[in-house]
């Protein structure tokens, strides 16, 4: 490493911090004042009208249960993804192009792939029609069936969002040495053993990502869920998205956008905690 | 990997009874991805008769361009299909541009503050996007940025330059540093060993990044929505058009939105795990 004109570096990364000051640091200290103030004077107000709002309490509900379903479904199926491809040799590359297609997928469209199959006339309830468990057509995304368009937007988002914990873990897998679990195979570790002793505790960085990243992500959820099931299943973005536009009232949609970022803060502060990993090996 | 097991596993038929059961596990993970796009794409080929078609047998039929094309020539569609590609290209050019330096500063350099660089990039990873676009609603109403591509693409910036910066570090650290330092000793001075010698070795991983921006910024609904009236993008429009337009025209969007993305994230497969392995490093 070179330490010499050592203004280079600065010179270089000086764009990059001077956007993201602008952009990032910026705004999100407005929205925290914005949050936090009426008329120019820090005030409670905004807050409290948040938590007054008829949908607030099913929003954090909704959402909280949301992630609680959807976070452990996808590492499992990605754990699952990643060891049975370590298995294949020849078409490894195909499977995980075609599993790794749902990463390109917006959350948007994917709320649009799942309503053609769950709206009333849609494959869904065609195959529960032919199976004979249907008469006629059933709705599943109305406001009268909470569980099911619960259900709906769980599945649509574990099918849209496995795809980056996937990528991720393979990626933490490929950098486990292969000498370790070989030596635990001489010692007589069966196959379990091997992956609660060995690979887990070495891919630890990766789940740490990978867990940080999709619970992030999962309480942003906002397109799926619009998408499916319209105004019938409140969730903390699409409140705030809703307050924004069309309430048109900036400061209640940023103590959603506060509250988003305090749960997204704990969330993260907890799996860091949780799950430790040597300092050498964080991103 | 797999000669290990085969004889490890004993007797021929419980070896290949695994293997069935793995490959059909596999069969039905890829089947859990292909088949609800396929489901979406017969959904926005099959037309108004196609939605109300009960009860459906997943099969093509009655299925034609006509729909889809239909679709696009809807009022709006087009121009906003327009208007993602021009975010897109502003959020690609402007993430290179910005992180694809600082990308090389963290691979080359031992600097002081390099540190609390890094955590700043990782930080706008765990904040919702949504706490950036409320107020730069009002900002940008001052900066004449409402309602405008340059204003969406500036703050999809915000979410893939990190990445950028991120990912392209990994890049340059896989170019050979001796490679640039025998550059210096025949005569080129840093500038010009950077552009004939390490640009080039990156060129393809940059590529790759450029196209994950490209779909970041395709990809993203709500600062789109909140950030724009009439020159919406893609996302944007059929987000604010999704209650009053027909099933089958939600489908037709649905797949618009779908292919492009398919395409790219097919062209730089092997980069894939390459990128988020760095990444995670």
């Amino acid at each position: 490493m070179t330490k010499n004109r050592s203004w280079i570096p600065y010179l270089l990364i000086l764009p990059s911090v001077a956007f993201l000051a602008l952009l990032f640091i910026v705004p999100l200290l407005q929205t925290i004042w914005l949050a936090f103030s009426d008329n120019g004077v820090p005030s409670p107000a905004n807050a409290q009208r948040m938590m007054a709002d008829i949908n607030f309490t099913r929003s954090v509900k909704n959402t909280f249960l949301l992630t609680i379903a959807v976070v452990p479904v996808q590492l499992a199926i990605a754990l699952v993804m990643g060891t049975m491809v370590a298995k294949v040799g020849r078409g490894r590359e195909t499977i995980l192009w075609v599993w790794t297609i749902p990463l390109g997928i917006s959350d948007l469209a994917a709320g649009l792939v799942w309503l053609s199959i769950l709206q009333n006339s849609g494959y869904f309830n065609s195959l529960l029609l032919g199976l004979g468990v249907l008469e006629r057509q059933a709705s599943w995304l109305s406001y009268q069936t909470p569980v099911a368009l619960f259900f709906a937007i769980a599945v649509a988002e574990i099918w849209r969002g496995t795809a980056i914990v996937m990528v991720i873990i393979v990626a933490g897998l490929n950098q486990v040495p292969k000498e370790f679990r070989e030596a635990a195979e001489i010692f007589g570790a069966g196959p379990w053993t091997r992956f609660w002793r060995i690979t887990l505790p070495l891919i630890r960085p990766a789940l740490q990502s990978a867990l940080i990243l999709r619970t992030v992500l999962a309480f942003e959820v906002f397109a799926v869920v619009y998408a499916l099931g319209g105004r019938n299943f409140p969730v903390l973005v699409g409140e705030a998205y809703t307050w924004q536009n069309q309430n048109q009232n900036y400061g209640v949609a940023a103590a959603y956008a506060v509250l988003i970022m305090i749960i997204s803060l704990a969330a993260t502060l907890i799996y860091l905690k949780a799950i430790k990993v040597d300092p050498e090996r964080l991103p | 990997m797999s000669a290990q097991t085969t004889s490890k596993a004993g007797p021929a038929g419980f070896v290949s009874s695994r293997r069935w059961l793995l490959w059909s596990g596999i069969a039905a993970l890829c089947a859990w991805v292909l088949v609800p796009i396929y489901l979406v794409a017969l959904g926005a080929l099959g037309g108004r008769q196609g939605v109300y078609q009960w009860p459906k047998t997943g099969l093509p039929t009655g299925v034609s361009l006509d729909p889809f094309i239909l679709f696009l020539k809807t009022e709006g569609v087009l121009q906003s299909f327009l208007n993602s590609l021009g975010a897109a290209g502003i959020t690609v050019a402007l993430s290179i541009l910005l992180g694809a330096p600082a990308g090389y500063a963290l691979a080359r350099y031992n600097f002081h503050g390099k540190d609390s660089y890094r955590l700043l990039v990782l930080l706008t990873r765990a904040f919702p996007l949504a706490i950036l676009a409320l107020p730069l609603t009002v900002s940008f109403i001052k900066l004449g940025l409402y309602d405008t591509i340059i204003g969406v693409g500036l703050i999809h910036t915000v979410l893939a330059l990190p990445f950028a910066a991120l990912v392209t570090q990994g890049i340059f650290m896989g170019v050979p540093r001796e490679l640039e330092e025998a550059a210096w000793v025949f005569g080129c001075t840093r500038v010009q060993a950077f552009f004939k010698i390490v640009a080039p070795l990156a060129l393809p991983g940059i590529v790759a990044t450029a196209v994950f921006a490209f779909v970041i910024s395709w990809n993203e609904v709500f600062a789109a929505s909140v950030l724009t009236v009439r020159n919406r993008t893609l996302t944007a429009y059929l987000l604010t058009v999704l209650s009053e337009s027909p099933m089958h025209y939600r489908f037709a969007g649905g797949l618009m939105l779908i292919l492009p993305s398919v395409v790219f994230i097919f062209a730089v497969r092997r980069y894939l795990f390459a990128i988020w392995g760095i990444s995670s490093k």
